[in-house]
């Protein structure tokens, strides 16, 4: 069952997008997220699939003709990072308030400035509140597995919402390693064909699409998109329990590891989730209980689900790739906190922010990060909440 | 975790260190291993140090940094003895395979106190006798499979002509010169 390889990261992208055959993919390159236009422009051109592939002058107008094949009803992808999803801003809303179900990958990687090409999340960070679906993928695996469910989950009619799936850019998106793929055909029967409700090239409904929206209902839109993305978190586990059936690959809204009796915990997402794990085991061996949460879906944010999933442990950290430059720590650990509050959960957590730039996150950090909760899990009250992890003092 | 092998490159850009470390990923893939193969990106010059790095395991590696600790260093330039902490973080009981022509006490004294097993190759020798250009890589991938042991030479050979056969498709003229630097590198590389 399934066919054993070995890719990158952005080969893995490319190979789903391969699989999916969407109408068209519009994109520009930009690094590290170039190779996958570049690897499905030439599926194009060797004629393996029969999108229509547009290479377009900017990341704005990638955007844009996505958003206009998808209006005319057609499915679309692109792939973009850091800079190129900053020029795209401004059409990652009109897309999510259009309902178009797009699908992106993101590789992730640090929005200028200083210029660097090098992975972190603020990229996906700042668009965390545009109405888009967001997943986040440990592996080269994760990230084709992932894409290849995107399709089911944005199209749902009671989702109607476009999707990223985020990988860390030149970690996994440049790192070979081993995957399983599926067949063609059964991603083919898998994602199933696309035939959207309304659309502008109906002949039978003419419709408008993205008109004017004032004081009088675009409240009520924006409500529509925060309903949409509440009816997600259960699409995303139907969608994910299919795949399980077809595969054996288990997906939840989030990864526990070895956190059901753990009584320290990370909250990361990504490659880090990986390290982690290594890291999580060795502690293991010494009897220390450690435990991971791994997000997998960031958007919708499974609030509820994750304080109760840490309800029981004694102290927490959160590690954001991304800094929201506001002193009081990363916007996952926001989303955590606050959840945890709301539901009534009341545990020690702490704020690390690292890998800003590409500074590599060693096993070697990680265990200095249980080693903070085992203090921190003695006490009452943390004196410092909002840490830097591998941050250079002088 | 311990079945766990972790291999770091110093080359130069521009003389296949990383695409050393795909080709190496890919024959130990080839023989059922779990494996990493990628190169740090810096700046992207030509002549400039440039480090990549592998992890070969029979379990799935889940890790997801670089590599500090290594049990092999392969240097595919001597030049960079000497601005390069090459064995950095490398083990004792590992090694280092260096492409040098230069003798035993010589890199002892570059290498600082390095207590581990020195091998070295002339891979410019072994690329200019069979492939008549200096590609130093194909020479140096075969030297770290014959050191590290992390497959017989037997299927080693066998894996890379399949290999380079997909990879030199549109080149099929420079397939028999790499096979003939893979066999002459692993008779070659000598400890010191």
């Amino acid at each position: 069952m399934g066919i054993r390889e070995r890719l990158s990261g952005n080969e893995a992208a490319a190979t789903a997008m391969k699989q999916i055959n969407p109408d068209v993919v519009a994109a520009f390159p930009i690094t590290p997220s170039t190779e996958i236009p570049q690897y499905f422009s030439t599926f194009v051109d060797n004629g393996m699939v029969d999108t229509e592939f547009v290479a377009v002058e900017s990341e704005h107008s990638a955007m844009s003709a996505c958003i206009g094949a998808e209006a005319a009803g057609a499915r679309a992808m692109t792939a973009t990072s850091a800079n190129g999803l900053s020029f795209m801003w401004e059409m990652i809303y009109i897309a999510s308030s259009m309902r178009l179900p797009i699908v992106m990958s993101l590789v992730n990687r640090a929005v200028s400035g200083p210029l660097n090409i090098h992975n972190d999340h603020s990229d996906a960070m700042g668009v965390r509140d545009a109405g888009w679906i967001m997943l986040f993928s440990e592996t080269n695996q994760e990230a084709y597995d992932n894409l290849l469910m995107a399709h089911r989950i944005a199209e749902n009619e009671k989702v109607l919402l476009p999707l990223m799936v985020c990988q860390d850019g030149f970690i996994t998106s440049h790192s070979i390693e081993n995957i399983e793929l599926l067949e063609d055909e059964k991603v083919k029967e898998f994602v199933g064909e696309y035939h959207p409700k309304h659309y502008l090239l109906n002949k039978k409904e003419p419709i408008a699409m993205g008109p004017m929206d004032l004081q009088s209902f675009l409240f009520e839109h924006k409500y529509q998109q925060a309903e949409a993305m509440c009816n997600a978190k259960q699409v995303i586990l139907d969608v994910a329990k299919d795949f399980e059936k077809m595969t054996g690959r288990k997906y939840g809204l989030f990864e526990e590891y070895k956190l059901e009796d753990a009584e320290i915990a990370i909250v990361c997402m990504n490659s880090t989730a990986g390290t982690t794990k290594e890291v999580v085991d060795s502690l293991r061996e010494k009897g220390v209980k450690a435990g991971l949460l791994k997000i997998r879906v960031f958007r919708p944010f499974p609030a509820e689900e994750i304080a109760k999933a840490l309800s029981h442990v004694k102290a927490v950290a959160v590690l954001d790739k991304a800094d929201s430059l506001n002193g009081v720590g990363g916007a996952l650990f926001t989303d955590v906190t606050s959840g945890m509050q709301v539901n009534g959960v009341t545990v020690p957590t702490s704020s690390y922010v690292y890998g800003i730039g590409g500074r590599d996150t060693t096993t070697k950090e990680i265990e200095s990060v249980f080693k903070d909760l085992m203090e921190d899990s003695k006490k009452a009250k943390i004196e410092n909440p909002y840490r830097y992890l591998g941050l250079r003092k002088e | 975790m311990n079945s766990m092998i972790e291999i770091r490159w110093h080359g130069r850009g521009g003389q296949g260190a990383k695409t050393a470390s795909l080709l190496l990923a890919d024959a130990a893939f080839n023989t059922g291993k779990y494996i990493q193969g990628f190169p740090e990106y810096g700046p992207e010059r030509m002549g400039a140090p440039i480090t990549a790095y592998n992890r070969i395991s029979d379990t799935p590696i889940r890790i997801h940094s670089n590599i500090y600790e290594p049990d092999y260093v392969v240097v595919v330039d001597d030049t960079l003895l000497e601005s390069v902490d090459v064995t950095a973080g490398l083990k004792p009981e590992g090694a280092i395979v260096i492409n040098t022509t230069k003798d035993g006490e010589h890199l002892k004294k570059l290498l600082k106190g390095y207590t581990g097993k020195i091998y070295t190759i002339d891979a410019r020798k072994v690329s200019m006798e069979t492939l008549g250009k200096y590609f130093p890589n194909t020479p140096m991938l075969a030297a770290i499979v014959k050191v590290s042991g992390i497959m017989s030479e037997d299927d080693f050979v066998k894996d890379m002509e399949g290999s380079f056969k997909h990879k030199f498709a549109k080149k099929p003229e420079v397939i028999d010169g790499n096979m003939k630097a893979l066999k002459l590198a692993l008779t070659e590389v000598k400890q010191v």
